[in-house]
């Protein structure tokens, strides 16, 4: 029964929008030694739930737990393992890269190519907006690299299924 | 109206039936006792806060109810962890309140406050902080709502001391419903379907109970089941009491300190039904060894139990009690009907490993602590709500006093906790004023919670202490014994108090035995002085708990006598 091969799971929550949440969650994947890759917040259309898309990584049995561990948490209204069903999933990264005179261009065509925007310049940097898959945007950071990134922030996946439930 | 916010807790009180709690004072919770003065309900003034969990938890399973307690902010507050964590492990439903700071000097490390929500997030079922004044009322019987139901538990609401003294209108609200929280009560009957064409192949059954029988109420159901499937049954630790320790069907208890043929048993059968436990490692041992030739049936009310620890091959997730009830209605339906032979070499094969390796002693002329228990069961016969410390004490009381009622036998099981036992049983006697409680205790345990013999004799509460005094912690030292090479490292405690003359200086009675002649007669006496009693039973130093696996080992590789 143990598949011991660890697998990416992309999972949705709804959650009480209340102080301490997070907290219950973080200390739930902390106390249990499980793994947040990334971990996303923010309220839906009612005031009063939040949305937290997290990405984790584990086994079969170990994703299975996760998944019934944070149901059981009583703030948590309910859980959606996306992995399980088809998805859209997004992230947005904001990339500080060096724009010295000779890659101006180069920097400019990648942005054209993978349909980024600049949404700052200054003297001696770009900032780049890039949206889409994680792998896009690791495509896009592999590209980006050898020009010189000064600073990156990135949001970590959001992601909803595409279902109609 | 308006009322304060201690007057709320009060109404609320009474709308849950709480006729008794246990706390301790402070700066931050004077309003809620000079409130709780006002009442009818009963005050147990603990000597320490820890010691209000631990019995607020007795009296919870004694009862059936909820277990109530209050304290104040700060140190008030962080002594509660330990009470809380055990709770939390068994499953046990209590309300904490702890007072707190006044709203606006939360966060500003005023003085006695602490984060409490926050160190307790992990060892509580739900904790709550109350910010609003108008939050209050739903909170507190949230709170209550949510440790009795489902999986019970234990839940902490912290109020600050503005909201406690605060006014509000205030009128009774309905039984909450929460949206995010929906505990399965009925199983799935697809489910229930397959389990049964488990139970129709099955030529060596055995059922296994935990405290989740206990919880929902299922002992007569478990017996009607076992009975019908004519399958034994074990339970774990925390399952002793909900099938009767005296039946034919009877395994014993399994795991490291398990009886032999419940180990063998759970080692050959072809199908185990784990109902309301958790398959915690002390019973499991290696998990791959575990039943290795069972196919496996799980009712759990918490699906995080399922498939935690082992693999299932039929998951139910529901109460215990309905669960049951649906199994028996099924093969009714069915017509299932067990033919009493089919299973007679396996039961004939059970009761070879019972003849073989039973539990057992050696008498000397020394006390054996087995022997004590052994007679305390025979003058009590087997009718005392006996609650334990954690130990060695603990493993002899499960193994040689027979528990043929739930909630007759009170420990701290998951957690493990030391100093559980005695402001347990003082619970358990508040909820049960006409049964005899005793304590069975180590010298050691004792002495974590011993404050609370002022409260025993404060509101007259007739417990009996059993101390199996080795002047060792003992458990460790077996372990020392078995696999330090006898390196005895912090275990010895010879620098114990005289427990004659401490229970005498307490106002209580103080007795004691050192050779075997003696137990009997003190026992006698000490069972029968309506005060409280400390029974100290100088016993064997180096007596181990037999049968013992090594952790980690196969359950059906143990070390006998």
């Amino acid at each position: 029964m143990k598949t011991m091969t660890k697998e990416k799971h992309t999972i949705s929550l709804l959650v009480d929008n209340q102080p301490g949440v997070l907290s219950r969650i973080a200390g739930m994947f902390s106390g249990r030694g499980y793994n947040i890759e990334s971990l996303c917040v923010a309220t839906t259309m009612d005031p009063l739930v939040s949305r937290i898309t997290l990405v984790t990584k584990g086994d079969q049995l170990i994703i299975e737990q996760i998944n019934k561990q944070l149901n059981k948490l009583v703030d948590v209204i309910k859980v959606h393992d996306l992995t399980e069903t088809d998805f859209v999933e997004r992230e947005t990264a904001l990339v500080k890269v060096r724009a010295r005179p000779g890659h101006k261009a180069e920097i400019l065509r990648l942005v054209d190519i993978f349909k980024c925007k600049v949404v700052d310049a200054n003297s001696t940097h770009y900032t780049i907006e890039v949206t889409g898959t994680v792998e896009k945007l690791s495509a896009f950071l592999n590209l980006i690299k050898p020009m010189g990134i000064k600073e990156i922030a990135r949001t970590g996946s959001i992601a909803v299924s595409r279902n109609n439930k | 109206m308006e009322i304060t916010g201690a007057q709320i807790l009060m109404e609320i009180f009474k709308e849950e039936k709480v006729d008794s709690v246990f706390g301790m004072t402070g700066g931050a919770a004077i309003d809620i006792f000079d409130e709780l003065a006002r009442t009818s309900i009963q005050h147990i003034m603990v000597r320490h806060e820890q010691g209000a969990v631990h019995a607020a938890d007795g009296y919870a399973r004694a009862k059936r109810s909820v277990g109530v307690c209050i304290v104040t902010s700060g140190p008030g507050a962080t002594n509660t962890v330990s009470g809380l964590a055990s709770a939390y492990m068994d499953s046990i439903p209590l309300v904490v309140f702890t007072a707190q700071v006044p709203t606006n000097l939360i966060g500003n490390d005023a003085f006695q406050e602490v984060d409490i929500v926050g160190i307790t997030r992990p060892c509580t079922k739900h904790n709550y902080l109350v910010r609003r004044m108008e939050d209050l009322a739903r909170t507190v019987k949230e709170a209550f709502y949510v440790a009795r139901s489902g999986r019970p538990g234990p839940v902490l609401v912290d109020i600050p001391k503005d909201i406690i003294q605060g006014k509000t209108a205030y009128k009774p609200l309905r039984a909450p419903s929460l949206k995010s929280y929906n505990p399965t009560y009925k199983p799935n009957i697809k489910q229930v379907k397959k389990a049964i064409n488990l139970i129709r192949e099955a030529r060596k059954p055995i059922i296994f109970a935990g405290g989740g029988v206990i919880l929902s109420g299922a002992s007569r159901e478990l017996a009607e089941f076992a009975r019908r499937l004519n399958a034994p049954v074990t339970a774990s630790l925390m399952g002793l009491g909900a099938f009767p320790g005296t039946d034919e069907l009877w395994l014993g208890m399994p795991g490291m300190h398990g009886t032999y043929r419940a180990n063998m048993s759970i080692g050959s059968c072809d199908l185990l039904i784990g109902i309301g436990v958790r398959f915690d490692d002390r019973v499991t041992g290696k998990i791959d060894t575990f039943a290795p030739h069972a196919k496996i049936i799980h009712i759990d009310i918490d699906p995080t139990s399922i498939r935690k620890n082992i693999p299932v091959a039929v998951p139910i997730v529901g109460d215990c009690k309905i669960a049951l009830g649906e199994l028996e209605r099924l093969m009714d339906e069915e017509a299932l009907v067990v033919d009493p032979y089919k299973n007679r070499p396996w039961l004939d094969q059970i009761e070879e490993w019972k003849n073989t390796n039973p539990l057992s002693y050696e008498q000397m002329d020394i006390i054996k602590p087995q022997y004590v228990i052994e007679r305390l069961y025979d003058i009590t016969k087997g009718q005392a709500i006996i609650t334990t410390e954690v130990g060695q004490n603990q493993m002899w009381a499960a193994q040689y006093y027979h528990f043929d009622q739930p909630n007759s036998f009170i420990t701290s099981g998951g957690l493990g906790c030391m100093g559980f036992g005695f402001p347990a049983a003082i619970g358990a006697q508040v909820a049960s004023q006409d049964k005899l409680v005793v304590d069975i205790a180590g010298d050691g345990s004792i002495q974590m919670n011993i404050q609370e013999m002022a409260t025993a004799m404060q509101y007259s509460l007739p417990v009996k202490i059993v101390i199996l005094n080795n002047k060792y912690l003992g458990m460790v030292r077996q372990w020392q014994q078995l696999f330090y090479e006898k390196r005895y490292a912090s275990t010895s405690i010879e620098e114990t108090p005289d427990f004659v003359k401490l229970a005498e200086s307490y106002g209580a009675v103080g007795l004691r035995a050192t050779r075997p002649q003696e137990v009997v007669p003190v026992l006698k006496e000490g069972l029968s002085t309506p005060k409280p009693v400390i029974m100290d039973f100088w016993v064997d130093r180096e007596e181990c708990v037999y049968p013992m696996v090594p952790a980690g080992a196969p359950m059906t590789e143990m070390l006998l006598v």
